[in-house]
């Protein structure tokens, strides 16, 4: 009983200290002491199924800050981490932990298409700036597109668009389609459909996989009856891993090609030589013959101690773009419009090639076209020059 | 639509529920004896991936690394049992859930910091990388009809035991009666354990033959482990049998989801659930051991 | 009723003042933050009448959630601010056709049938709003602006204050807590209570049994509709995976944490919930151990339930039951 009691005492006094110490904002504040440092809110993936890609991202954002000495426009920049679990019901919970709680003055987020939709829908209320350094789906600088929302990857649709005619270009006139039954699997579909409509391929069957299912006999045994001349699809991660043994297992591989956008990424070590040969398009890639990009491949590999991927690029290139805006208007955060105006205007010098900015605030740059070859996605040509986002919905253009 | 295709997506959905039996028997095992839900089943089937990817590598073969991971699963479910599990036998379904919640928090979180959060695949060994033609340009793997016959064996395995052994006639009698069985000299507790680590390892069985197929990585246990319940559920909870039958429906349903009705076929598995509960509310099969 | 000023009633006085004066000395981070705990308190109380009071342990409420949330942002237009009337009362309307639905089939079963159906029925939900494009599909929906509450043009309330949401949810927590508090003390209520302890006799003694579960678990299913309700208006962004099972868990976790059967005890596991995920995710707390906050929050769910089955209520409460 005694024990008990004091252990009940002990609870209560141990959980008040903590709690007055994560909560101090609850009580009133007196004094304000102002930081001349620049907050910057990683809103990433540090958990869960995309913990490497958020980390990739964090790491990007980080060298170029470090090539600088730690400072952008002269102020030191100090770094916020919230991880977004992937999770898009603590969507706006989590991007408000860094808009009011830390108040930070970039928020930079995230991988996951839904995560991403919960961030825009605070960060365009808020105007705080927002650049998004992964999530593809359309909306984010189409119908929902905010002077201080910025994206330095994709949209599911520009990277995929380009495909279509290159496959055409092989004398390969049906197609079908298969993809994961989800936002990015439909929005990367619609570009497909466009790139390979237009030129005059034909797309004679769409097949789709119920989100998260992996189980892909049955798409595969349809594939093999309806013998297209090539087929495309949509998967990444651990899916597009499987997608890919499993073509191969099927006996498909060598008979009907395989294309895609981002499926041969970040698996190639988990698929072998099942991925051998299979061409894709992307923002990115292996053996580009761009200067920056081997500076930056050395650079990502002696600090970090790995090989950078598109993830990495992807980073660097949110902290160029803010960078850009910083030094437009020396450091003065406060200068909101200046700072997007420079942004806009931008012209980076990336390591996967120089791109430029969209009125609708989504990269317009060159996509590749990739060969697996080996444990590389190497880069075989450019399938499209300089390709915008159609922004479709976009009152910015 | 030609006759070989559905003949062909019959064997693919076969196939597959046979895969997804292999999951659902432990946790329906487990339950049928000692009456617990384990919401955390699913992540024994990917720590068992993730054992034959590493162990793979380390024994240098696949066979040797599944022989070693199978033995640590056993230890593991024993560990598991007398720390955690043990405690919660006459406890309330909603603290088991509660529970098995919090361990797929820990497992996942000790995954990332033990294997990283990487995809790592599992290369087929030599004597299974082979396949057979079906049609002029489709094959069909070696390595799936091997899983299948693995699949098929433990079934057979896990209704003898259960029916025709003295360990059999145990667990029956302690799942009926535990106390009294104990009366009889029967030690329950360690029987118990037997059955609560054969139960952990049948799901990491299942991940280490299916992870040359489906590779190991991050979370691949919550999506495998909502389709196990949905399977127990609809077969009888308990039930060898009824689980062999649940996952073929479920292996059914889903593949000729995806062929026929592809807009819904992410719904077509609890469609067909709702349907056999409606009909039966107890499932396919009653439990077989009382 | 008479109330004694005892202690307990005292501190119960003063905190209750405090939380009703919050947002005049918190920011607004907090405020909103508290806000997100009053919907959760909510959310818990519909799910305890359930667990606690009628035994019936369901890993699916979040559907009702979800449902709700959906109807508020798919009665919304993108341009102008929604009828509050109009969508709220279509929103709960629509969670209690779902409980009819799916509580006649659901409660033909019973314990772990039970969990698992609902489990099954919720990711249905889940899967609809997932798979098509009614709501968005995975990418989820907004409401741009928050419901209007008008009658006949004029403003009652302005909800785009977060103070004033803060205190229309705290109003509207209170309100539940007392028709909660007023129905378990009923005829009704008792009724609920024979059935938790002892269906067989419930029933023999003439009780409709299955009547009483049904309306139990409709009144449930549509006050777990009016939380999702506010918890999609607050922030305006409601996605699929407001209907996962890990929202239905969760919830759970916050019934157990504040001891079953206690109202104010949801109230309060809610709060404790939620305040712990924020400060183990906290990384200017705990540096960058916190990216493994899920390892924390594993091991303290396994502590509570093994260690705590009547909550942290059970666990404060002096001398408690046993």
């Amino acid at each position: 009983m005694d024990y008990s009691n004091k252990r009940r005492q002990f609870i209560k006094g141990s959980a008040l200290t903590i709690a007055s110490g994560a909560f101090s904002g609850l009580l009133p504040r007196f004094g304000n002491a102002q930081s001349s440092k620049i907050k910057v809110g990683f809103m990433l993936p540090y958990s869960g199924t995309y913990a490497n890609l958020g980390v990739g991202i964090e790491n990007g954002f980080r060298l170029f800050v470090q090539e600088k000495g730690g400072k952008l426009a002269g102020r030191e920049i100090e770094f916020i981490r919230v991880d977004d679990e992937s999770d898009p019901s603590k969507a706006t919970d989590n991007a408000n932990k860094l808009i009011l709680r830390d108040k930070v003055d970039l928020i930079v987020g995230t991988v996951h298409s839904g995560v991403a939709m919960g961030m825009v829908k605070l960060t365009r209320e808020a105007g705080i700036l927002h650049i998004i350094p992964n999530a593809g789906a359309a909306a984010a600088t189409g119908a929902l597109c905010s002077p201080n929302i910025f994206r330095t990857s994709f949209t599911n649709w520009q990277a995929i668009y380009p495909l279509g005619k290159h496959i055409y270009s092989k004398g390969q006139k049906t197609a079908v389609w298969v993809t994961w039954k989800y936002g990015a699997g439909d929005e990367a579909g619609e570009g497909f459909k466009e790139g390979y409509i237009s030129v005059g391929g034909k797309v004679i069957k769409e097949l789709a996989i119920p989100f998260p299912s992996m189980e892909f006999q049955s798409v595969l045994t349809e594939i093999a009856f309806l013998k297209p001349d090539a087929v495309a699809c949509f998967f990444a991660g651990a899916a597009g891993a499987k997608f890919i043994k499993d073509y191969a297992a099927a006996g498909l591989k060598g008979k009907i090609p395989l294309y895609s956008s981002f499926l041969t990424d970040g698996v190639l070590d988990a698929v072998g030589t099942d991925a051998e040969g299979i061409e894709s398009t992307a923002h990115y890639g292996d053996s580009l013959q761009i200067k920056k990009d081997k500076e930056f491949r050395i650079a990502y590999a002696k600090a970090f101690k790995m090989q950078p991927d598109a993830f990495g690029v992807q980073g660097y290139d949110s902290a160029q773009l803010f960078a850009i805006g910083l030094d437009a208007v020396k450091g003065d955060i406060s200068n909101k419009a200046g700072m997007i105006v420079a942004m806009e205007n931008a012209k980076i010098d990336s390591p996967r090639g120089v791109w430029t900015m969209s009125k609708a605030h989504n990269p317009v740059q060159d996509i590749y076209l990739r060969r697996v070859v080996g444990k590389e996605n190497k880069v075989i040509g450019i399938a499209h020059k300089a390709l915008a986002d159609h922004a479709r919905g976009c009152k910015m253009t | 639509m030609e006759i070989n295709s559905i003949l062909i997506q019959l064997l693919n959905g076969i196939q597959y529920g046979l895969l997804l039996f292999l999951v659902a028997a432990g946790l329906t095992l487990v339950f049928g004896i000692m009456g617990v839900i384990n919401l955390a089943h699913g992540s024994f089937y990917m720590i068992g991936a993730y054992l034959a990817w590493s162990l793979a590598e380390l024994a240098g073969s696949f066979w040797v690394g599944i022989a070693i991971g199978i033995v640590l699963t056993i230890i593991l479910g024993m560990v598991l049992e007398v720390v955690f599990f043990k405690h919660l036998y006459r406890r309330d379904h909603l603290y088991q859930v509660l529970m098995t919640y919090g361990l797929i928090l820990i497992f996942e979180d000790l995954r990332s910091v033990l294997w990283g959060n990487d995809i790592h695949g599992v290369v087929i060994p030599e004597l299974l990388n082979s396949s057979i033609q079906l049609t002029e340009n489709l094959t069909y793997p070696m390595y799936r009809f091997f899983v299948s016959a693995v699949c098929i064996a433990i079934a057979i395995g896990l209704y003898l035991t259960i029916q025709r052994t003295r360990l059999g006639m145990i667990i029956r009698a302690g799942a009926t009666n535990s106390e009294m069985t104990q009366v009889l000299g029967v030690n329950i507790k360690l029987i118990h354990a037997v059955v609560f680590s054969i139960g952990v390892s049948l799901a990491a069985i299942a991940g280490m033959v299916a992870s040359p197929i489906s590779s190991a990585y991050p979370n691949m246990g919550t999506q495998v482990l909502i389709t196990c319940f949905v399977i127990v559920v609809i077969g009888g909870i308990g039930s060898v049998w009824g689980a062999l039958a649940g996952a073929l429906l479920i292996g059914l349903a889903d593949t000729f989801g995806n062929v026929f009705a592809p807009e819904y076929s992410g719904l077509s598995v609890f469609i067909l659930m709702s349907i056999i509960l409606i009909w039966r509310p107890e499932g396919l099969f009653k439990r077989s051991y009382k | 009723m008479n109330f004694k000023i005892t202690t307990r009633n005292l501190l119960v006085a003063v905190l209750l003042l405090m939380l009703c004066a919050l947002p005049l000395f918190a920011e607004k981070f907090y405020v909103q933050l508290f806000s997100k705990i009053l919907i959760m308190g909510i959310f818990a109380m519909s799910l305890d009448l359930l667990v606690g009071y009628v035994g019936l342990v369901s890993l699916g409420h979040a559907a009702f959630f979800g449902l709700a949330g959906y109807c508020a942002a798919l009665l919304s237009p993108q341009y102008e601010a929604g009828n509050f009337f109009v969508s709220f009362s279509a929103a709960i309307s629509i969670c209690i056709l779902f409980a009819l639905l799916t509580g006649v089939l659901a409660l033909r079963t019973k314990s772990f049938y039970f969990i698992m159906v609902t489990l099954a029925f919720a990711q249905m939900i889940f899967f609809i709003f997932h798979d098509t494009k009614i709501g968005g599909g995975g990418d989820g929906i907004y409401i741009y602006q928050k419901p209007l509450l008008a009658i006949s043009g004029i403003t009652l309330l302005e909800l785009e204050n977060f103070k004033t949401f803060y205190w229309f949810t705290f109003g509207w927590l209170i309100a539940i807590y007392a028709f909660l508090r007023i129905l378990l003390q009923s005829h009704y209520g008792h009724a609920l209570g024979g059935i938790k302890v002892n269906e067989h006799r419930m029933r023999a003694l003439g009780y409709p049994v299955f009547w009483y579960k049904l309306s139990a678990y409709v009144i449930a299913g549509s006050i777990g509709g009016i939380a999702g309700y506010f918890n999609a208006i607050q922030f305006g962004f409601v996605n699929p995976e407001n209907i996962s099972w890990h929202t239905s868990a969760n919830v759970l976790m916050m019934v157990i944490l504040g001891g079953m059967g206690s109202l104010h005890g949801a109230v309060f596991g809610a709060s404790v919930f939620i305040l712990l995920q924020e400060l183990i995710s906290n990384e200017s707390m705990l540096g960058s151990f916190a990216s493994h906050w899920s390892l924390m929050m594993g091991f303290f769910i396994v502590a509570v339930s093994l260690f705590l089955p009547n909550g942290l209520t059970g666990l404060f409460s002096r001398g408690s039951k046993k």
